[in-house]
């Protein structure tokens, strides 16, 4: 029965899980609540595996394939299917969700069984988001995910919580519905079916695809955050505990990313092509213009927001040059990114779960009381500027390649964040890390513990690992984005 | 000549009401002493015999007319009397701690609703001007009855003066626009009055002038905007218990009296009808969802929200197609229990002396009664549409109808109004989840009351594997009609 159920096994082994979680009850019972998350969270990776190592790669085929009828009246039924791209970020979540339980295993004090199976209930909504192939499947996971996340930005979060959260919740949940318009259309067009697969084979207009490509894009785009709809980023990541800045910053933005794939290229292929003219230009300001708002920040917080905003206008600058090397440097960035920004919050979480402040003003001299610490900041910090050897640099290298081949200026112009992304993490990393002992505060910090030291070593070996052979995670992608690019060169009209 | 014992049979789920309200009435005379419960049992204990006997008196077939075509039965009606009936079942179970504490506990409460119950029966199979009319009178009669139950209330008298006033003016024009089509088309029956518009021009201004005034009559019933003005006084103002009965059975028995008015009897005016529904639609949702966001009471937030959710449900009715139909048929049953809970909610944290109406009485109830804020959240979220609550699939089905007659614009139009919605829902979620509580006096649980609701509840998310069998029956109680 496993065998046939993997993907539906991996969506609800999480949920399921979570109310458990929630079951233990109070805080009383934290300690019992922590231990049931953390075998959840592991359980939940442990079924994902078998779906890497059942899964051909040689084909860009759906697989994993599962249906079910669910309501005829409008022909919307469960249907999960995966590719290549969907597994890594299926995996990529799972994993996730693990550090995120672990990072959070002392610093979560109140309505500790609450915290994890929000996370743990996300984590199996996320994965349904990456797996449904029936379009109102997709949504109804896509915006279920969204009330996990509006609890825990407003019950965890920072001082602003409230008015962060509910922008979040507001924004995101504007563009979804317009989506939703545009799923209903196209599932009157495509002869009542909302399988995604009836989708890209419809015939549509140039007109109607713009309209639908745009409707689809206000989802994705907020989601992204793709300039000038990126401002809800920065408010809830600020706000938002260490976990649901990872969470935020290392799955949930790929999803408006894998949206693109998924629904934009494929679905109006022309539109896509008329209108990449637009994205790359959007693209190319957050790459640039969000990066020089990074360099003004003094809150660590929001500067690597603004920074996973411009390493997000890679993805969609890759995703829209059609350029094989682009897309899949696209799809290595999305993946890569996951790690080190997650990895770049905890970080900024371990300070601020001894200081309560992430202005940088208040830091400075932490090498001195905390160099463990200190190491492992220096190696992420690397990473999110792009330095060989880490898997930054692969996603962002590959793009600018695949971006040159099609127009060098948009390379040159894209390959000044790797000067820009070196100054603006670098200068934070000084400021915090290096110099004199600025206070007593610092003075009195202590070193990461064994836990912490665990989750950060798991992250620094992922980002290595994939830096230095990117081989498996290529292979994995390589037939689906062939596939892809096959789809969205072929015209509808 | 129709055999009147058929005929009689078809009634048997009205009859038996009406004498058990009788019934009830006299027995309560001597129980009122020794066997206070009685009444409300020997009330339960009809409202479940009358769902078996509409259970079983399904017709072979399409629709079956009886009383010389006064009375229909069909599908629809089927369906619409199971949910009135189930509804109502539950109403009562909320309101009994609710009207025991309040010393509202008399046997005319009950006879009352058993009336109101078999007004909204027979307006349900109303086939004749008539019949439509009288069982809207017994429904909105026993309704003001109600309102003004709690006679030491200020406010509750208030409201149901403000109630009978615009109730019966509303009457009137409904009476009026009758008159007028009667004029017209020479009959009073529904089906006579369907082939007498086929053979007339579509802009006859006599027609066309007793239509407005029906629309105008079936707006005011339903509340939406522009005549919406009583719905925020009483909700306001009347006990909560009636409160959750007059938001909840009568909201689909509406649905009915629109499909009997307007689609059974004006399908030839349709794109007349319809073009005033999309005005009425419009305006219901935005003035519903941008007035909620200023109210501070709890029901008179909820007041406004069931004025943008009837300007929803319209949107159905308006694409004037059986898909639509049914689409407004399936949204209406979700909302109503949707605010069946969200009414029983507030019944459920209220004590008396205390009605737990403000919104700000609902500070930080995740500290004082995680459960009870598990649950608020969900009928929240539920009411703003969001998946995975049977909500989105309400909306989904009506903004699918709108485009499906391709009215692109309008499907734009409820999105955005149903995001300005999302924030006053939110609104509630936020007091409840992140605001400091005011007060830690723990919350005394109905028992009794707290599992039927917390089921309610978790069926608005727990029914999504089966969301398809109610759709299919939407469909098929539509497709049945005459």
């Amino acid at each position: 029965m496993f065998e046939a159920n993997q993907l539906s096994l991996a969506i609800w082994l999480p949920i399921i899980g979570g109310i458990a979680v929630l079951a233990t009850g109070n805080d009383q019972r934290a300690a019992l609540a922590r231990i049931v998350a953390l075998v959840v969270s592991i359980a939940t990776l442990l079924v994902t595996l078998p779906l890497y190592s059942g899964f051909d790669k040689a084909t860009g085929d759906m697989q994993f394939l599962e249906h079910y009828q669910w309501i005829p009246a409008l022909n919307i039924n469960y249907s999960l299917a995966i590719d290549g791209i969907a597994l890594l970020l299926i995996m990529l979540t799972a994993f996730i969700t693990i550090i995120v339980v672990i990072s959070a295993w002392q610093v979560i004090q109140q309505k500790v069984a609450q915290y994890f199976a929000a996370f743990l209930i996300m984590e199996g909504l996320m994965i349904g988001v990456f797996s449904a192939t029936d379009a109102i499947l997709f949504y109804v996971f896509w915006e279920a995910m969204l009330i996990p996340m509006f609890l825990i930005i407003g019950i965890w979060g920072g001082p602003n919580r409230i008015y962060a959260t509910i922008k979040f919740f507001l924004y995101t949940l504007l563009g979804s519905l317009l989506m939703l318009v545009a799923l209903i259309y196209l599932y009157l067009k495509s002869g009542n079916s909302f399988a995604l697969a009836d989708m890209y084979a419809v015939k549509l207009s140039l007109t109607e695809q713009i309209w639908l490509f745009s409707a689809f894009f206000m989802a994705f785009a907020v989601k992204i955050p793709m300039f000038p709809v990126h401002t809800w980023l920065p408010d809830a990541h600020v706000e938002a505990p260490a976990g649901g800045s990872v969470v935020l910053a290392a799955i949930m933005l790929k999803m408006g990313a894998y949206g693109f794939i998924r629904f934009n290229l494929p679905i109006t292929p022309d539109a896509s092509h008329s209108l990449s003219g637009v994205i790359i230009a959007l693209s190319l300001i957050a790459i640039v213009y969000i990066s020089l708002v990074a360099l003004a920040q003094t809150d660590m917080k929001k500067l690597i927001a603004y920074s996973s905003i411009a390493h997000m206008g890679f993805v969609t600058l890759g995703l829209f040059v059609f350029n094989k090397m682009a897309v899949e440097g696209a799809i290595i960035q999305m993946i890569s990114h996951g790690f080190i920004s997650g990895a770049m919050f905890l970080c900024v979480g371990v300070l601020y779960d001894r200081m309560h402040t992430r202005s940088m003003d208040d830091y400075g001299g932490v090498a001195n009381t905390m160099p463990k610490f200190a190491a492992f900041m220096m190696f992420f910090a690397m990473a999110n500027a792009g330095l060989p050897g880490t898997s930054g640099f692969v996603g962002e290298f590959l793009v600018i390649l695949g971006v040159f081949q099609v127009n060098p200026w948009y390379a040159i112009i894209a390959g000044t964040t790797l000067v820009l992304g070196a100054a603006y993490t670098l200068w934070m990393y000084r400021r915090v890390i290096f110099g004199a002992v600025s206070n007593d505060n610092v003075k009195a910090l202590k070193d990461i513990n064994s836990r912490e030291i665990f989750f950060l070593l798991i992250l620094t070996l992922s980002v290595l690992i994939m830096g230095l052979w990117p081989a498996p995670f290529l292979e994995t992608i390589n037939a689906s984005v062939d596939k892809l690019l096959t789809l969205a060169a072929v015209t509808k009209l | 000549m129709n055999n009147i014992f058929a005929d009689i049979q078809l009634a048997t789920p009205e009859i038996f009401v009406f004498s058990m309200a009788c019934v009830i009435l006299l027995v309560d005379r001597f129980t009122h002493e020794r066997m206070p419960k009685a009444s409300f049992l020997l009330t339960q204990l009809t409202l479940l015999v009358g769902l078996y006997l509409v259970y079983t008196t399904v017709p072979e077939g399409g629709a079956v007319r009886a009383f010389n075509d006064m009375f229909v039965l069909d599908g629809m009606a089927t369906l619409t009397k199971l949910a009135v009936l189930f509804l109502t079942f539950i109403v009562l179970i909320y309101s009994y701690s609710y009207i025991t504490e309040r010393k509202m506990y008399r046997g005319e409460y009950f006879v009352l609703i058993l009336n109101a119950v078999l007004g909204m029966m027979v307006m349900i199979s109303a086939s004749h001007f008539l019949t439509i009319y009288i069982g809207l009178e017994l429904l909105s009669l026993s309704l003001y009855t109600l309102v003004a139950m709690n006679r030491h209330s200020g406010l509750a008298t208030e409201a149901a003066m403000k109630y009978f006033v615009l109730g019966a003016l509303a009457s009137g024009m409904l009476l009026y626009g009758m008159s007028m089509i009667y004029g017209a088309t020479g009959s009073l029956d529904i089906e006579s009055i369907r082939d007498a518009i086929q053979g007339m021009e579509s802009d006859d201004a006599m027609l066309i002038l007793g239509l407005v005034f029906i629309v105008v009559g079936l707006g005011f019933k339903l509340g939406v905007v522009p005549f919406h003005m009583w719905i925020p006084a009483i909700y306001q103002g009347a006990p909560t218990s009636v409160v959750l009965f007059i938001g909840t059975a009568p909201k689909v028995a509406a649905f009915a009296l629109i499909m009997r008015l307007l689609v059974e009897g004006f399908q030839g005016l349709a794109v007349s009808w319809s073009d005033m529904l999309v005005i009425i639609a419009i305006l219901s949702m935005a003035t519903g969802n941008l007035l909620a966001i200023v109210q501070t009471n709890l029901k008179r937030m909820l007041a406004f929200s069931t004025i943008s959710h009837m300007g929803y449900f319209l949107l159905g009715i308006l694409s004037a197609n059986p898909n639509g139909y049914s689409a407004s048929l399936f949204y209406i049953l979700v909302y109503s229990f949707t605010s069946l809970a969200a009414f029983g909610l507030i019944i459920m944290m209220s004590r008396a002396g205390f009605e737990a109406e403000e919104i700000s009485d609902y500070k930080g109830l995740n500290k004082r009664h995680p459960w009870f804020a598990f649950l608020v959240a969900l009928v929240m979220f539920s009411m703003a549409g969001i998946p995975p609550t049977v909500g989105f699939f309400a909306k989904l089905s009506v903004i699918q109808a709108l485009i499906d007659v391709e009215m692109y614009w309008l499907a734009v139009v409820a999105v955005l109004f149903a995001v300005i919605g999302a924030y006053y829902y939110l609104r509630i979620v936020k007091t409840v989840y992140f605001d400091k509580p005011e007060t830690n006096e723990p919350i005394e649980a109905k028992s009794g009351m707290q599992f039927v609701l917390s089921l309610n509840v978790i069926a608005l998310i727990l029914i999504m594997p089966w969301i398809g069998i109610i759709m299919d029956a939407c469909i098929n109680a539509i497709s049945t009609m005459g």
